[in-house]
């Protein structure tokens, strides 16, 4: 918490661009005068991230297409062309956790591997903007897989229209991206510089995302239904949002002590 | 001297705790058999009902407790702490491994399945045994003494604060909950309450025996390694090659890595007195 505060200033701006690729030139400017604050250093990050999400395309390609596939690979293990109510919620929930593992796996890689962790402890920034930025970028990874894989599975598996359900469904979207984005967080920076950190990952963020699912999944169960779509239960969102204002709270205290070498 | 001294303040009360523990899980048993009327409806086989459920609510604790030694930790970076938390945890699996599989045979012998879903105790404490299950694979799969520290002690705080938030997630997630009659010792009779406050007290008496039997074997492993170092660069041997190979040994034997940052910490405060 201490010592990448009191790094010189200068050594900011080459040691991001040697790490990122991405320089930034005007928070490098006004770096010069005093550390930006929590706002733009989020803001960089944000940017160099999907910056290098774009040119590289490693992870959102993959987790869209792997969704798909499960959505076939469901098809034939069920032998069902359609699904609804509980059974539709619990394939659509189970495929979008799995296809966020994908991305959680990947999400800290390239800062481990090539120098960005190192780069951004030089920088004399508060901390806690990099946990903000990559549950930032994850959210966005899993906004663009739900628009394809939602669509994708409204067309390939469910059979009650999805049109009705869609307002509800947004809402029962947002919440449990926002807890899989912060517990996939927390869980990609604990297991990356592991020495099995493709296994370690998952492992550790399914049972934290189990109460997830349940509400995710309970909440969705009566959108999906075959007679009339009703609107989820309030208790099911009430419990979300709270296990993501938890989890949000625990991954602020305790990310910077992830960062700490 | 100073040594012994140490290896005396850590075994301090062990024999007493020993002792207190015998003594109390044998009168917990003998309540167990003789004293605890035979429950109406499930016979002799609620008996299990004096061992299942301390062991979970000792094991749960546990696993808190293990949490706020880690914060602990991560306030005055003393790696004690951290050591602390790790045998709090590993005590802790074991216990819960206890506990699934007491109410398993339970859950068997009253509703004839191995496994009941619908019993949101028990299915919770399935889901937080399995994210402790990690915690070993996690340490061990990091290094730097300092670094495994650190990031077991987060993961430590986070398990911990999981462990209550997912309790009350599947209780709510089951539609209905299963009656149960020996929820808590509130609505026990006397008899049955007392004997399962004597069960937990012993059960709580042996986790704590067990924990401080691991701390001190492991200090006192740690400071036989620290003086057979000394005693190697006293004696005037190859002083490099002693070392590299007794740290070699020392990691490869080392059940908790932690152990091994107590090691090298002592063998460093042993060296200040040697010179």
């Amino acid at each position: 918490m201490t010592a990448g505060f009191q790094a010189p200033a200068r050594a900011r701006p080459a040691a991001e661009q040697e790490a990122t690729g991405a320089p930034d030139a005007a928070a490098t400017e006004s770096s010069r005068a005093r550390p930006p604050g929590i706002a733009a250093t989020v803001g960089a990050l944000l940017r160099k991230e999907l910056l290098v999400e774009l040119r590289t395309l490693e992870s959102v390609p993959g987790m869209s297409l792997f969704a798909v596939t499960t959505f076939v690979v469901f098809h034939f293990a069920l032998n069902r062309s359609s699904v609804e109510g509980d059974l539709a919620a619990g394939i659509l929930w189970v495929t979008l956790l799995f296809a966020a593992i994908l991305g959680i796996n990947r999400l800290f890689v390239a800062d481990a591997d090539q120098g960005g962790f190192d780069g951004f402890l030089l920088a004399p920034v508060n901390r806690s903007a990099l946990l903000f930025a990559k549950a930032l970028t994850l959210l966005c990874y899993l906004v663009v897989l739900e628009l394809i894989a939602v669509p994708a599975f409204a067309l390939l598996l469910l059979g009650p229209p999805l049109g009705r359900a869609l307002p509800d469904l947004l809402a029962v979207l947002a919440l449990g991206d926002l807890g899989v984005a912060v517990i996939g967080t927390l869980v990609a920076a604990l297991a990356v510089r592991t020495r099995a950190r493709d296994l370690l990952g998952p492992l550790l963020a399914l049972p934290l995302l189990v109460p997830v699912v349940i509400g995710c999944a309970r909440a969705t169960e009566p959108l999906f239904s075959a007679t009339r779509a009703t609107a989820p239960a309030a208790r099911w969102l009430l419990t979300l949002g709270l296990y993501d204002l938890v989890f949000g709270l625990i991954a602020f205290a305790l990310f910077d002590f992830l960062l700490e070498d | 001297m100073d040594s012994s001294r140490n290896a005396h303040r850590y075994g301090k009360g062990l024999r007493a705790l020993s002792i207190s523990t015998v003594a109390v899980i044998t009168i917990a048993l003998g309540l167990v058999f003789f004293y605890a009327p035979l429950e109406a409806e499930q016979g002799f086989l609620q008996k299990i009902f004096y061992l299942h459920v301390p062991l979970a609510i000792i094991a749960l604790c546990g696993f808190v407790i293990g949490g706020l030694l880690a914060i602990q930790y991560l306030r005055t970076r003393d790696a004690r702490w951290d050591m602390r938390s790790y045998v709090t945890i590993h005590m802790s699996l074991i216990f819960a491994l206890g506990g699934l599989i007491t109410g398993s045979i339970w859950a068997k012998g009253s509703w004839g399945h191995w496994w009941v879903w619908s019993e949101p105790t028990l299915v919770s404490f399935l889901i937080v045994f399995l994210l402790y299950a990690t915690y070993q694979p996690l340490r061990f799969a990091i290094e730097d003494p300092e670094r495994q520290a650190r990031y077991a002690s987060v993961f430590a705080i986070t398990a911990g604060a999981f462990v209550p938030l997912n309790f009350i997630a599947v209780r709510l997630s089951t539609a209905y909950l299963h009656p149960r009659v020996l929820e808590s010792s509130s609505n026990l009779p006397t008899p049955m309450a007392v004997t399962f406050l004597v069960s937990l007290l012993g059960m709580t008496l042996l986790f704590a025996t067990l924990c401080k039997l691991e701390l001190t074997a492991k200090h006192t492993r740690a400071q036989l390694r620290a003086l057979r170092r000394r005693a190697d660069r006293r004696s005037g041997a190859d002083s490099h090659s002693g070392w590299a190979g007794e740290a070699q040994r020392g990691s490869s034997r080392s059940a908790a890595p932690a152990l091994h940052h107590a090691t090298t910490m002592t063998a460093r405060s042993a060296a200040r007195q040697g010179s």
